[in-house]
């Protein structure tokens, strides 16, 4: 089944002609992403990748029943992007954005809770259903269509958990990117929630990081409403206080958010964990079997 | 991006928040005349730098004459300040602040910051000012109080009484304190901040509020649209490499081990600075290439690498996925050609073309390793770093 997005999904691209845009929309073609067109303000009814261009999402959707969005606008603009895809519509918005002022996100989150639509991310890798739908900017190629679901954090640290539960033949169900910023759309708890209804998803890895508390109340979500089982990496163990590590999300402030209050709370709830990123495939394998 | 306290209390009164009156040197002979200009008998000399804690480094002088003034000044410019916040090598005092000094009745917290868990910008304030606030939150939590700013309606008045009250602040105190959240409120959405702090918010001998100190810390996501802020950039406060590295669209922080790693992404970065530490080797640093790993970029990582003359080896750690291993490889082994590298280089690659990457490291002709997987890597790195001592 998967979670979010299958083959049948209709996607649209914001940010179309855009350089990212085309690039990553030809790579979500050569996937067989169901890509239906895209926005790009001022080029409505132009043809961009043998596709319709539309000035607006709302036009977007009305023509084409787009469900999904892949949003490739620089940080300035996204934001709007991000809203105007929720007031027309679309159920699944999928920001890739890095570098959007958190207090931007601040008002983007409250104004969501208007709309029914999932967004994941900001600065995030994307979402992929191995074998129907790939939405982001992850290599398909290293997917395999499976039973773990994954979410996580990261960029090319989800890329090793997928890379070795692909070589150890489990595959994966859909994989989530939920992304570095420290206020972003779909958490750890909303995946898993939707990872724990899903009928193809058998385990869960869940790949996370210094900051914020969200690996925190995943712990107890597990706990306390899941029956499949979860592993969990924690990045940043060695990382120092106060310092900013890539993510925007990524620090440990005041004291909160350090590595080994993750992994403790984590352990606490009886999640399975590894200390090592090159352990998660053979974990998951471990449990379930 | 940080600002000091100076800049902080500029801010502080372009919104009508009070702060004392004071006068910013960069030279000590020009503490006397700055000090007579303040009104008063008595001085505060405080160094100009990006961290707390400057009292327990002498970095806060409290002088009764203008000549003390340019000796307590002379003490601190043109040194280095270590204070329990700084790391042992402490930070470059270029300025000094002096203010005309406030008889203190009591010593308050009042600080703004994004709370992500609450998707809020949350005000905290105590009474027990003057004190580190995360030892107040750890120890006497109750002690805190908290209100969140309503995203459409913003931070409203009542929300300021009930801290304010709360703190046991007289009727007019309270109006007062009111005047001052409200204008935080507008400066911290207005500028893009991530955290303001007045520690200490005092009340004078004569009932007045003060912002004793301020500290103001701004979303760097947001420097797009705030062109007037590059002004207040104050790049000797930073680490020279860190600094180098964000000139050159790399992400870096400074550790304390000796092997290096060079990754392609954040979380991929961390992993690989625990996975070291895991195999008993001390990480030297964070370093984050990005998405487009080029020869340039490889390069420029190198050279930042390898200006902490405390690195014994380095661990290149990069995931292939759109941009292909064997680019990659090209581009470790042309970096390295040019830059010269004097330390054994082990590098994992993973990814799409890996074996066409692999083999372009292995012919290379240079003394790089490579590694079958993040097991071998580590190991294999800090292996060679033991034998490089």
């Amino acid at each position: 089944m998967s979670i979010l997005i299958d083959q049948d999904t209709k996607v649209i691209c914001q940010g179309f002609t855009g350089k990212q845009g085309t690039f990553h929309s030809e790579q979500a073609l050569a996937y067989g992403t169901r890509l239906v067109g895209g926005v790009t303000p001022g080029k409505g009814g132009q043809s961009h990748l043998d596709l319709p261009v539309f000035d607006t999402v709302h036009d977007a959707v009305a023509a084409t029943g787009a469900e999904a969005t892949m949003i490739y606008v620089p940080a300035p603009f996204a934001a709007d992007a991000i809203l105007e895809a929720a007031d027309a519509g679309i159920g699944v918005i999928v920001c890739i954005t890095e570098g959007i002022p958190v207090q931007d996100m601040l008002k983007v989150k409250a104004a969501l809770a208007a709309y029914d639509a999932r967004l994941i991310g900001p600065n995030c890798p994307g979402v992929i259903t191995p074998g129907g739908c790939k939405i982001g900017i992850m290599p398909g190629a290293i997917h395999q269509p499976g039973r773990v679901g994954v979410v996580s954090r990261s960029g090319t640290l989800t890329y090793e958990a997928v890379y070795q539960t692909t070589r150890l033949g489990l595959g994966q169900s859909t994989c989530v990117g939920i992304g570095g910023d420290p206020v972003h759309g779909m958490d750890f708890v909303d995946c898993l929630a939707l990872f724990e209804q899903d009928p193809q998803t058998e385990g869960v890895v869940l790949v996370g990081e210094i900051g914020g508390t969200d690996e925190e109340r995943a712990a107890q979500y597990v706990r306390d409403h899941m029956r499949k089982p979860v592993v969990a990496y924690i990045a940043g163990v060695t990382a120092p206080p106060g310092k900013r590590m890539g993510h925007a999300g990524a620090i440990v402030s005041g004291g909160k958010g350090t590595a080994d209050e993750k992994y403790a709370a984590l352990e606490a709830a009886g999640v399975a964990t590894v200390r090592s990123p090159a352990e998660i495939g053979a974990r998951m394998a471990e449990l379930l079997h | 991006m940080h600002l000091h306290e100076f800049q902080a209390k500029t801010l502080f009164a372009d919104y009508g928040i009070p702060v004392p009156a004071g006068q910013t040197v960069d030279s000590a002979a020009a503490a006397p005349q700055a000090a007579k200009s303040l009104s008063g008998a008595r001085w505060v000399v405080k160094a100009q730098v990006h961290a707390g804690g400057r009292g327990k480094g002498g970095g806060v002088k409290v002088v009764s004459d203008p000549s003390a003034a340019e000796e307590a000044a002379a003490a601190m410019l043109g040194r280095r300040l270590v204070t329990p916040q700084t790391g042992a090598g402490g930070l470059p005092v270029e300025r000094v602040l002096i203010e005309a000094a406030s008889d203190i009745e009591r010593e308050l917290y009042l600080g703004a910051l994004v709370d992500r868990a609450r998707e809020r910008i949350v005000f905290m304030a105590s009474a027990a000012g003057g004190m580190d606030i995360e030892q107040v939150a750890a120890e006497t939590p109750d002690k805190i109080l908290t209100v969140a700013a309503d995203p459409a309606a913003g931070l409203q008045p009542y929300q300021c009484r009930r801290i304010g009250f709360g703190l046991g602040l007289t009727g007019g105190q309270v109006k007062t304190l009111t005047g001052i959240m409200l204008a935080l409120y507008r400066l911290f959405t207005e500028q893009d901040a991530s955290l303001v702090e007045i520690n200490p918010l005092i009340v004078t001998a004569g009932g007045e509020l003060l912002a004793l100190d301020a500290k103001i810390n701004l979303d760097d996501n947001a420097e797009f649209r705030h062109p007037a802020r590059t002004e207040l950039h104050d790049v000797s406060q930073e680490d020279p490499t860190e600094h180098a590295a964000a000139a050159h669209g790399l992400n870096y922080v400074t550790l304390d081990g000796d092997i290096a790693c060079m990754v392609n992404g954040a979380g991929l970065a961390m992993a690989t600075m625990d996975l070291i530490k895991l195999h008993g080797g001390e990480p030297a640093n964070f370093l984050d290439v990005g998405g487009g790993t080029t020869a340039e970029r490889v390069a420029e990582a190198f050279k930042l690498i390898l200006a902490d003359t405390k690195v014994r080896a380095i661990l290149v750690n990069i995931f292939g996925g759109i941009v292909r291993c064997d680019l990659i490889a090209g581009g470790i082994v042309a970096a390295a050609q040019q830059v010269g590298i004097g330390v054994p280089v082990v590098v994992r690659l993973e990814g799409t073309n890996v074996e066409q990457g692999r083999a372009i490291l292995e012919n290379s002709g240079l003394t790089i390793t490579s590694a079958e997987d993040l097991t071998d890597a580590a190991r294999k790195v800090v292996a060679a770093a033991k034998q490089n001592l």
